[in-house]
């Protein structure tokens, strides 16, 4: 079935239409007005949509280039699955070196997020394994883009929100792997500051950290939640997972509200465990791809993400005072990941991943006091020199945004002139000039 | 290990196949008009993990040069068992309808061109005693409406052919497969407007054409509801049909 084009969060619904591409040498389509590159919409608010609703669809650019079996060098159309990656690099041994919670998004959308994953301490982002990539202009020209052949053009791209021209193919490094399992060890824990602790020491010893938290929790329990962490096994753990199911159809009222949240929480805390088990890695790393458009459980409103990141010395406040804001509310999320993000900066001028603790969240859309809560949100991640994400942002205010993103002006130089998103225009509206 | 040869193979739904062809480990021989998209093709599946992938640019009008595809795809692959005719265009009906030659050569792609090389793939299967061919006919061959009857009557002798082709070489046990899609979201519908439940993806597609290869099938429609709504249609009288805007 074709699918509409919208956002992962179905929230904000600006209609869409889409071009799509089907071979990697064609021209950049010849539209009057401005377009949008468009991968495939698994971004959750409207940076994954077009301002006057034309996208350049590339999922039909999905094709592999060439891959070296001995080096783990891979190169593919940017319209290409990860999971189609990995179908095709784990039975060879090799592992894509960051992947986000869904292997359900494109290689370029990977790189305009310049997208992390529960490794970003080890690895980094995924724009630091990406070689080199093609970039198409509107204005005809073709541009290979390396570290080395363009200082300007790479570190735009990565990270660049799909501004700066469509990706048309991308080389990768993968890693080395020795099976699809992952050893992988869930620590319950009660409080914020077990959580700074076990990462600490789990970000030393494990390729993947990352713990859910309950963020219901009040008072002493502040903070409590489930924390795992995983390594890259040898040993098979038997029969992989089995394909994933449908959400058929959206539910005209969401079946995700107070009460199911609440018990939702209490309940996935409390849900007993196996210490350590060897998990498939779509089971361990994916778990929601198992329900494919799960998105539609938040109903027809659709649903808000949240995801900051503030640096390590002002973390422990920072979180503190967002789950108290949250609790309070009343407005709990089911998904609340945090996790801490290693030392190495971003390649790309925007990247989102800095040094310090990442929380993400999401919230049913229920109109001016979700927005409400996010402002309040935004607020205590400012105070705290933090930075909120755009590929997950569908309200925050301009300002917000480019005081997490200070670079800002370099991307919009070099912005390819007729590409805008719904995101860009939003939060720089205020800085143009009237005319 | 099958040693396949699609004509074609630039279309979305071969290429969808093709996927399938060499995640198994097959040997693929493929052909098509554009040298270009054909390299592209080449390159995808030979990371997919196809045993061997052979080119040779040919336009399915070209008949002189079937016999030499057909050569060259035995030489290619150490022979040959399996073959999948893909190509084909949509015809704009309107157009056909003004213009004698734009219906011909629609026509000639659609029906002849598929017609002349499953000539020469029976005679060596027959020959052989084995082999399976596969073509992508359509719905729209089974019976003609006001909108796209010029298409509609080459895909409809084109399944027609393929009826009799079976029945001659079900004796020499070859498998001849009538592939008659829906609508299905490829470059060839990409100026139709899309949406809803009768669309299907060209991986469905892919999926259900290896499915009836493996299963020894005759006639497949895909996705599989197409069977019930064909029979609806192909029930309606003459009488009645004429009048309707299908
Ligand atoms: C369940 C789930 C879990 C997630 N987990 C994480 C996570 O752990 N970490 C994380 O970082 N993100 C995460 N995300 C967000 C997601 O990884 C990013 O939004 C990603 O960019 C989506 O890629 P996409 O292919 O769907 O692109 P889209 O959402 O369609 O587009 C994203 C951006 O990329 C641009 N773009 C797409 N293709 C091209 C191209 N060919 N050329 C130029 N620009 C292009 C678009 O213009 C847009 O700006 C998650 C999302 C979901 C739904
Ligand atoms: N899409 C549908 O809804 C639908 C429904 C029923 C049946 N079908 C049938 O399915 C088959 C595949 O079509 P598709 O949907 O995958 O569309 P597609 O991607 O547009 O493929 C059509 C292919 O036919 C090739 N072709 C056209 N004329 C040719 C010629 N003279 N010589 C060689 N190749 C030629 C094209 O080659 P180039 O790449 O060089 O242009 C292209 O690869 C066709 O037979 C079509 O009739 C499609």
């Amino acid at each position: 079935m074709a699918e509409p084009y919208t956002s992962w969060g179905l929230y904000p619904k600006l209609p869409q239409r889409g071009v799509t591409l089907s071979w990697r040498n064609q021209a950049f389509p010849a539209i009057a007005g401005e377009v949008l590159p468009r991968g495939n919409g698994r971004s959750y608010g409207d940076s994954c949509l077009a301002e006057n609703g034309t996208l350049i669809d590339a999922r039909g650019l999905d094709r592999f280039i060439s891959f070296d079996p001995t080096t783990g060098r891979l190169a593919c159309e940017a319209g290409m699955l990860l999971a189609d990656i990995l179908d095709v690099s784990v039975p060879r041994g090799w592992f894509l070196p960051v992947t986000p919670g869904t292997r359900l998004i494109t290689v370029g959308g990977a790189i305009a997020n310049d997208v992390h994953g529960k490794n970003h301490h080890r690895r980094g982002s995924f724009g630091h394994h990406v070689l080199g990539f093609e970039l198409a202009r509107s204005d005809g020209r073709r541009i290979r883009c390396t570290q080395d052949e363009e200082a300007e053009l790479f570190p735009a791209t990565i990270g660049g929100l799909g501004l700066t021209g469509l990706i048309v193919s991308a080389e990768l490094q993968l890693v080395p792997i020795e099976g699809a399992w992952l050893d992988v060890e869930t620590i319950r824990f009660e409080d914020l500051g077990s959580f700074f602790a076990l990462s600490t020491e789990s970000d030393a010893t494990h390729e993947y950290t990352v713990a859910w938290i309950d963020c219901l929790a009040q008072g002493s329990a502040l903070g409590r939640g489930v924390f795992t962490r995983a390594n890259h096994a040898r040993a098979s753990g038997g029969r992989e997972p089995r394909a994933p199911r449908r959400i058929p159809l959206t539910p005209p009222i969401s079946p995700v509200n107070g009460w199911t949240l609440r018990a939702f929480n209490e309940l996935y805390y409390r849900l007993p465990r196996a210490p350590r088990s060897l998990q498939h890695y779509r089971t361990h790393l994916y778990p929601l791809d198992a329900l494919r458009d799960w998105n539609r459980l938040y109903g027809p409103r659709g649903f808000l993400q949240h995801q900051c990141v503030v640096p390590a010395t002002s973390a422990p406040e920072a979180m503190r005072a967002i789950l108290g804001a949250i609790a309070e509310a009343g407005d709990g999320s089911m998904l609340a990941v945090l996790k801490m993000f290693g030392d190495m900066p971003g390649r790309g001028l925007l990247s989102f991943p800095r040094p310090g603790a990442s929380l993400a969240l999401d919230f049913p859309f229920r109109g001016p006091s979700t927005l409400a809560l996010l402002d309040r949100l935004d607020r205590i991640v400012m105070g705290a020199g933090g930075a909120v994400y755009p590929a997950k942002d569908a309200r925050m205010s301009g300002e917000t945004f480019r005081r997490g993103f200070p670079d800002w002006q370099k991307l919009e130089a070099t912005r390819d002139p007729k590409i805008m998103s719904a995101f860009w225009r939003r939060v720089t509206a205020d800085t143009r000039k009237e005319s | 290990m099958r040693k396949v040869l699609i004509l074609g193979a630039t279309s979305a739904i071969a290429q969808a196949t093709a996927r399938l062809f060499a995640a198994k480990g097959d040997h693929l021989f493929i052909a098509g008009r554009s040298a270009d998209r054909l390299e592209m093709v080449r390159q995808d599946i030979a990371v997919r993990g196809a045993a061997s992938v052979g080119v040779f640019a040919i336009d399915a009008n070209d008949r002189a040069r079937h016999e030499a595809l057909l050569d060259a795809a035995e030489r290619a692959m150490g022979g040959l068992d399996t073959v999948l005719i893909a190509h084909g265009v949509l015809s704009d009906q309107k157009a056909c309808e003004g213009s004698v030659e734009r219906a011909l050569v629609d026509i000639e792609t659609n029906a002849l061109g598929v017609i002349a090389l499953l000539t020469l793939v029976a005679n060596r299967f027959e020959a052989r005693r084995s082999g399976t061919i596969a073509v992508i006919s359509s719905v729209a061959g089974d019976r003609g409406r006001k909108s796209n009857y010029v298409y509609g009557a080459a895909k409809g002798m084109v399944t027609l052919f393929l009826q009799g082709l079976r029945n001659r070489l079900a004796a020499a046990e070859v498998q001849v497969l009538t592939i008659k899609p829906g609508f299905v979201d490829t470059p060839m519908t990409a100026a139709i407007p899309k949406g809803g439940p009768l669309w299907a993806k060209p991986e469905d597609i892919a999926t259900g054409i290896l499915a009836a290869i493996e299963k020894k099938r005759d006639v497949v429609y895909l996705p599989w509801f197409w069977q019930w709504i064909m029979l609806i249609i192909r029930m309606i009288p003459e009488r009645i049909f004429k009048r309707l805007s299908l």
